[in-house]
């Protein structure tokens, strides 16, 4: 189906299926590479903003985290008095102003004998430093988490952030140091110091991480609680795990593990609030457990490339097309001239030459091709020009050998029967030439009254030469027999003049014979000729004996023999050429000698005239198809009685 | 649970048929106290409000939320509320202590207590909680983790527990005390894997303290039975209701929840109603919803009189006035 398409359409398919296919791969890759590039250098920049948010963070916490540690110390290894604490309480508070309150809380009966609890707390409100005794009745501080736990652990500790109620109804977590006091040779818990901060400065830092448009920063505690967020109502509500419970995203709970686990990684990640495939990357801050996350939405980040790939899908699909509309103008230009091309040498095909070939002018394989078209018309013209001379000579040629044929075929006799005033025989003879002029001939005339000279001759060769030749032998024969002469005289002095200045080297075979109208005594001489068959009225059939005599016109001075025969009335003699013998079928078989026996046995009652048309069929059937490629020629001389003197 | 289980109870429910007779002009004004801040522990009750069940019954109820600072045992004393949700063992040691409080309805079935223990700090059995330090919370908290460590024989060193887990999960103790329906979960959601935790829930030790129940004076219910028996009523259709229509449900917990200026997680409310139909609705036997069994009551009162919280055991159909075939009305 595809084979019979036009060059332009399959040239148009090729090229386009191939340059789209590469065009892809290309595409692909680039789209590939380029997204892995961005991707990593993008991770690598979100990678550097959280650290830098860490670094920030930890900075901040380890700053506070000094103040209520100087003073852990100061509690643990010098005496003081109520007052004094007091004052150096409020001063920490005062002098940082990070610091947004801080306790001082002892153990039941720590701090003095007689006091059961002891608890002052310093924080700011209105931009001043307010002071509360935490109750133990009805605040319980003994069992809140920033007493408890570092109390149990004896170490200090960062909360988890809380809403502190009452107080400055802000978001804070609480740096806790347990101080100790010797009692009976251990070293127990007496108290907890403690600065608050407001998670504010926490949050500002960690919401000021913008990535592209919607990007963002998170912190959770570690607890996984949500301490920033871009969504307000998730902040001290949530976990990342009741989160992911939410979602049904088991993935996100891994996340969340890892993050409060202290790990650090880069995952791919499903945006909860904004359900966008996203990238993200998070660190620990070690001091408080916490983990602080940031996450870039992959479609913002993809979206330089997206847009690079819709212009470089647009540049394709036009270049595409651009290379298609030359495709199909180079497959013009190429097989426009083909096509012309083809109309104009189907036009010569049918013979107009002198159709204009389509000028090309371009010098490409098209234009090679198209002057080698002009060339071939030119030379085919040339060539038409001298074939048509050549037939006419050939022509003229051949009506000059078609006249040299009739005037061979009109020197032999055909006036049958030849002898009316002779009743003592019948003879008649017969010649089918071949196409071209042969040179088969026979004669016959009476050399007296009494003797009948009869001749049949086959020339070497043929065409014009073996015509004249064929013509001088006849000529010569019948000049030359005069009466008493044997028909080897007769054949002798033809030879001398034939072989005399023969420079063609051509030759001819003659059966020559001479009979006794009288007695039918036969006498004759055979010079190379195929020799005749002699029938009987009875019916018998036999060839003469072969004389050996060489051909007339070879060499001068040969000396040939005479033999005589006797006809009795009712024998007939039958003179061919091999032109009968020698007939081909198309089995290339010869009609040979024996068939010629044979057919001729055959035919021996009927009048001779019939005998030689019978056989000349028969050769014909044997013949069949095939050509016709020497002269056949055919006689015969039937002898039917003395004359009766009267 | 299937829901043709909430079905048949809500039929059996409806059988009692003198409730709905209440003159629907009039509507008689009550107040109930759960015992605790709202949340999904109280569904039912906050259900039944916003559905208007009290009023189908008869009655124009107030919820007053519950919370650390109003307990409804003070609120009950002092009739600022007519009805109350309690602990089981409170309201047996409140009535052993002069306050007479009789149960109307005894909502879970089973104990939702337990200890909790990280799998990383080598505890796996009960065995293990030897030596071991356990964070407990105050009151009748105690009750059945002590019990347990006398029925096993542990010596363990008791933390004060206050309503934060944080001490658990900084491994500040060994064992946390826990709500199934609360703090179990707390503690999943901080991060925690079901797998990595050890928990030991006492109904699975014989120590079965069925918890919360709607309580009044005796006082109240033997001057307005009917009230009583409506209220029940009407909270225990309301229980139903919010088992088989969770969302609506939430959406209402989360309402009165943000009333309250409780802090409200969907999740964990989600789970917490969860676990209420867990404790409640029992398979086996089908009619015991908001039944309280005897056999349940005598254990209760054994293990409290065994400890000397209460001084004598009550007869049993005087303490409950519930729905059930064997109780006088």
């Amino acid at each position: 189906m595809f084979r019979n398409r036009s060059l332009a359409l399959k040239l148009i398919l090729f090229f386009s299926f191939s340059s789209t296919l590469i065009f892809s791969a290309v595409f692909f890759y680039n789209y590939r590479y380029s997204r892995a590039i961005i991707l990593e250098n993008q991770e690598k920049d979100a990678r550097n903003l959280a650290l830098a948010a860490v670094n920030r963070t930890e900075s901040l916490l380890n700053a506070v985290e000094k103040i209520p540690e100087n003073l852990a110390v100061f509690l643990e290894n010098a005496s003081y008095e109520k007052a004094e604490l007091l004052k150096l309480q409020k001063n920490m508070v005062e002098k940082n102003q990070e610091v947004f309150g801080s306790a001082v809380a002892f153990e039941p009966l720590a701090f003095k004998p007689n006091i059961s609890f002891f608890a002052p707390y310093f924080f700011r409100k209105n931009s001043k430093i307010e002071f509360t005794q935490l109750k133990q009745e009805s605040y319980d501080y003994l069992h809140a988490d920033w007493y408890q736990i570092p109390k149990e652990l004896s170490t200090p500790q960062w909360s988890e952030p809380y809403f502190d109620e009452g107080g400055g109804n802000i978001l804070m977590t609480t740096y806790s140091v347990p101080f100790f006091q010797k009692k009976g040779g251990k070293r127990l818990v007496a108290g907890i110091v403690t600065a608050d901060i407001s998670l504010e400065g926490l949050q500002e830092i960690v919401s000021s991480i913008k990535i592209l448009k919607t990007g963002y920063g998170f912190l959770i505690s570690k607890n996984g609680t949500l301490v920033t967020h871009p969504s307000k109502e998730l902040i001290m509500n949530a976990t990342i795990f009741g989160l992911a419970e939410a979602l049904g995203d088991n993935r996100l709970r891994e996340i969340g593990r890892k993050m409060i686990k202290g790990e650090s990684g880069s995952v791919p990640f499903r945006d909860p609030i904004f359900f966008k495939e996203c990238r993200l990357y998070f660190s620990p801050i070690p001091s408080t457990g916490w983990s602080l996350a940031v996450l870039f939405p992959l479609d913002e980040l993809m979206a330089d490339i997206e847009r690079l790939n819709r212009i470089m899908i647009i540049m394709a699909v036009i270049g595409l097309a651009v290379f298609s509309v030359a495709v199909v103008f180079i497959s013009r230009t190429i097989t426009g001239p083909l096509r012309s091309m083809a109309k104009a040498t189907e036009a010569i095909s049918i013979g107009n030459l002198d159709m204009q070939l389509p000028e090309v002018k371009s010098r490409d394989e098209v234009g090679k091709m198209a002057s080698a078209f002009v060339a071939m018309q030119h030379s085919l013209k040339e060539y038409i020009q001298k074939l048509t001379e050549t037939t006419a000579a050939k022509e003229r040629i051949e009506s000059e050998l078609n006249i040299a044929r009739e005037i061979q075929m009109s020197i032999l006799p055909k006036n049958f029967p030849a002898f009316p005033g002779h009743p003592e025989f019948d003879l008649y003879a017969f010649m089918q030439p071949a196409k071209e002029v042969g040179g088969d001939f026979y004669d016959f005339f009476l050399i007296d009254p009494d003797h009948l000279c009869f001749i049949m001759a086959d020339v070497s060769g043929k065409g014009m030469p073996a015509a004249l030749f064929m013509a001088v032998t006849k000529t010569l024969i019948k000049t030359t027999a005069k009466a008493g002469m044997t028909p080897a005289e007769i054949l002798t002095r033809v030879n001398n003049e034939l072989a005399e200045g023969n420079e063609a080297a051509m030759f001819v075979t003659v059966f020559c014979g001479i009979l006794d109208i009288r007695t039918g005594q036969i006498h004759y001489a055979n010079a190379g000729h195929n020799p005749p068959l002699v029938t009987t009225q009875a019916g018998r059939i036999s060839f003469l004996p072969k004389q050996g005599g060489l051909v007339l016109g070879v060499m001068e001075e040969v000396d040939y023999q005479t033999e005589s025969l006797r006809l009795d009335v009712g024998d007939s003699l039958f003179l061919y050429t091999d032109g009968v013998t020698e007939a081909m079928n198309t089995q290339e078989e010869l009609f040979s000698e024996e068939r010629l026996e044979k057919e001729l046995a055959l035919l021996t009652q009927k009048p001779i005239q019939e005998t030689i048309g019978d056989l000349m069929q028969r050769i014909k059937d044997f013949s069949g198809e095939a050509l016709q490629s020497d002269d056949i020629t055919m006689m015969i001389l039937q002898y039917k009685g003395g004359k009766t003197t009267g | 649970m299937k829901k043709t289980v909430l079905l048949l109870l809500l039929f059996l429910l409806l059988l009692n048929p003198d409730l709905l007779t209440a003159e629907s002009g009039r509507l008689k004004k009550a107040s109930f106290i759960p015992h605790w801040s709202p949340q999904a522990q109280f569904a039912g009750y906050y259900v039944a409000l916003e559905k208007g069940f009290y009023k189908k019954y008869g009655l124009d109820l107030t919820i007053i939320p519950g919370g650390p600072n109003r307990s409804p045992i003070d609120y009950l004393r002092q009739k600022k509320a007519t009805f109350g949700s309690l602990w089981l063992c409170s309201a047996m040691e409140q009535r052993d202590q002069g306050l007479k409080l009789v149960n109307l309805a005894q909502m879970m079935q089973r104990s939702a207590l337990m200890l909790i223990a990280k799998k990383s700090s080598g505890i796996k059995t009960i065995q293990d909680l030897e030596g071991k330090k356990i964070g407990m919370w105050r009151n009748e908290f105690q009750i059945q983790p002590k019990a347990l460590f006398k029925k096993y024989n542990l010596q363990v060193k008791i933390i004060p527990q206050s309503f934060s887990i944080n001490l658990f999960l900084r491994d500040g103790v060994d064992l946390a005390s826990a709500m199934w329906y609360n703090e179990y979960h707390t503690i999943l959601n901080s991060g925690l894997n079901p797998e990595e935790l050890t928990p030991i829930f006492f109904f699975e030790h014989g120590l079965n303290f069925p918890e919360d129940g709607l309580y009044c004076l005796e006082e109240t219910w033997e001057t307005d039975r009917q009230s009583a028996q409506a209220f029940a009523q009407a909270s225990l259709e309301g229980w139903l209701y919010a088992f088989s229509h969770t969302e609506e449900s939430l959406n209402i917990v989360m309402k009165f929840m943000s009333l309250a200026n409780v802090p409200a997680n969907r999740v964990h409310q989600k789970w917490m109603l969860a676990r209420m139909k867990d404790l409640m609705v029992e398979e086996n036997p089908k009619d015991a919803f908001g039944k309280l069994k005897q056999d349940d009551y005598d254990l209760v009162a054994r293990e409290l009189k065994a400890v000397g919280l209460i001084r004598k055991i009550d007869h049993f159909p005087s303490f409950y006035k519930g729905r059930s075939t064997d109780v006088q009305k």
